[in-house]
């Protein structure tokens, strides 16, 4: 058996195990739904089509948010790194609110804007932002010399180096800063469906919640969990695919 | 471009200083120097006594304190294409293969697609990396890393190369066949040399002319003539004439007296 099959092997015990964990805890008089009424609420769930209302609201704010966010972050974060006057402009303010953790500003931002999507979306947005410029930032700054000063007495230009070496030498950081952002984002975004939603895996808990529907609750929560995981391993696929000619690893 | 009268390199009265947290550092010091078209000049010198800062100041990426650089009569105020650069630190584009990397230079000045290729070719054929022409830096040893700056740098044909320790991480023999065939490069298609070593043997074998360099001020030392034919051969390696040049640039390298200056250093 390879190392690698031999990894699964165990991750596959320890998921089981943790089924079976929860199944004792639940017939043992714990308040838990079993693994099977679960699954059954998920069926009844799916079938009358609000697993996929809810997924869809809620990943479509997430990617909205997420990729405004990264969009507007990996242009701002250039340029701090490229010039001291973004830098000294745009940093008091980002050090400030990154201080802050994102669904803070919920109460603000739904006085401000309202109920609808864009309180939420723009929370989404900060989070992702905040996570994506700094890294960004600290790509450019932490790109080496020496590359820089290859390029320019190979002949290239500002706007060479910066597309040639600048921009591929941040793309590591970038990634790792997309990656942290997107899972703030995914995590401040289900808070935020709990506070203020009428649709989404958030929201959805919320509703349950206050019918005491525990087994709704359960198929939330794995599909937040699931969901999140796999957004993540796809960014995770991205940088490696992007990235894979760095020395390390 | 060219003024032919003139030198095709000169420095004068070059000094450098790096303003530390407390106190200035006095990188270089009253260098002048001239060098010929087609000279082929290599500069020895204990370590930190400025001679990457020199080079770095030729290829027009660092400023002199004092004191100014002229290349074939123009004072240098940034790198040029007329100028090929090989760093102490390879500084290969870790994500381009090698041949990217070989063809970076001739992209930027925009040449033809195929045209790159051939003369990439050529190169990554010359320093024997073919077999790795696809491959990343990553997968390069320090010698082979070495070897892929020397084509990239060849690929823009400059007229000057200036090249820092490009030897210095090979293995004899690829050291002896590189040498031999940048003298023949060098004596086929006529460029201005200046090659940093730690070597002593290899700056004497090179060489017009060896520049000694001291440190604390960095500064010229001694400056010597290498009066020998080429093309190098063994027979040259081995001759009784060799070995008192070599023995003589040891000496000015390894018993450095302090203070002294070498008056002027050009020719
Ligand atoms: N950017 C810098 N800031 C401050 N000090 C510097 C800087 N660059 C070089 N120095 C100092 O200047 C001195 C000369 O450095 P340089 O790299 O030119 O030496 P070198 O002769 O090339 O040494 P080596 O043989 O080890 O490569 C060193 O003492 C170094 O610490
Ligand atoms: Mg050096």
């Amino acid at each position: 058996m390879s190392k690698r099959t031999r990894m699964y092997l165990y991750n596959a015990i320890s998921i089981v195990a943790g089924i079976g964990i929860w199944w004792l805890l639940a017939l043992s008089g714990l308040q838990l739904p079993t693994p099977p009424e679960v699954v059954e609420a998920a069926a009844r769930m799916w079938s009358a089509g609000i697993i996929q209302e809810d997924v869809l609201a809620s990943l479509q704010r997430v990617l909205i948010g997420f990729i405004l966010g990264s969009a507007a972050a990996i242009p701002v974060g250039f340029l701090m790194g490229w010039y001291s006057i973004a830098r000294g402009l745009f940093e008091p303010w980002i050090q400030f609110f990154r201080t802050i953790p994102p669904l803070a500003l919920l109460p603000l931002v739904l006085v401000l804007l309202g109920i609808g999507e864009v309180p939420k979306v723009s929370v989404i947005f900060l989070a992702a932002f905040l996570a994506c410029v700094i890294s960004t930032f600290q790509g450019v700054v932490s790109v080496d010399r020496t590359l820089i000063n290859a390029a320019r007495v190979l002949g290239a230009k500002d706007g060479t180096i910066f597309a040639r070496v600048v921009v591929p030498a941040s793309t590591p950081f970038i990634l790792v800063g997309m990656r942290v952002g997107l899972g703030s984002a995914w995590a401040t975004l289900v808070a935020a469906e709990l506070l203020a939603a009428q649709a989404g895996l958030g929201f959805r808990m919320q509703q349950a919640q206050i019918y005491y529907d525990l087994p709704t609750i359960f198929v939330s929560i794995v599909i937040i969990g699931v969901l999140g995981l796999v957004m993540d391993r796809l960014l995770l696929f991205a940088e490696s695919r992007l990235t894979g000619w760095q020395e390390r690893r | 471009m060219t003024d032919t009268a003139g030198p095709k390199i000169s420095i004068s009265g070059v000094r450098k200083v790096f303003s530390l947290k407390d106190e200035d550092f006095v990188a270089l010091d009253h260098v002048d120097l001239d060098i010929a078209d087609n000279e082929f000049v290599t500069v020895v010198g204990p370590s930190g006594c400025g001679k990457s800062t020199l080079m770095n100041i030729l290829a027009g990426l660092e400023e002199p304190t004092a004191g100014e650089a002229f290349v074939a009569g123009t004072s240098v105020s940034g790198p040029g294409p007329d100028r090929g650069v090989i760093f102490q630190q390879y500084a290969l584009f870790p994500w381009l293969t090698v041949r990217k990397n070989v063809e970076f230079g001739l992209k930027v000045a925009g040449v033809s697609k195929t045209e790159r290729r051939e003369r990439a070719e050529h190169f990554i054929e010359m320093v024997g990396l073919s077999q790795f022409a696809d491959a990343l830096p990553k997968m390069l040893s320090g010698g082979m890393k070495q070897r892929c700056a020397i084509a990239r740098a060849y690929a823009v044909n400059p007229s000057i190369l200036l090249m820092d320790e490009p030897f210095g991480a090979l293995d004899a023999l690829t050291r002896v066949k590189l040498q031999e065939q940048l003298l023949d490069t060098w004596s086929r298609e006529q460029r201005t040399v200046v090659f940093i070593t730690h070597d002593v043997d290899e700056a004497v074998f090179l060489a017009n002319r060896v520049v000694v360099m001291a440190a604390r001020p960095g500064r010229i030392y001694d400056v010597v003539d290498v009066n020998l034919p080429y093309p190098r051969t063994e027979d040259v390696r081995l001759s009784p004439e060799f070995t008192e040049l070599r023995n003589r640039v040891w000496h000015s390298v390894y018993h450095q007296q302090s203070g002294n200056v070498a008056g002027t250093a050009s020719h």
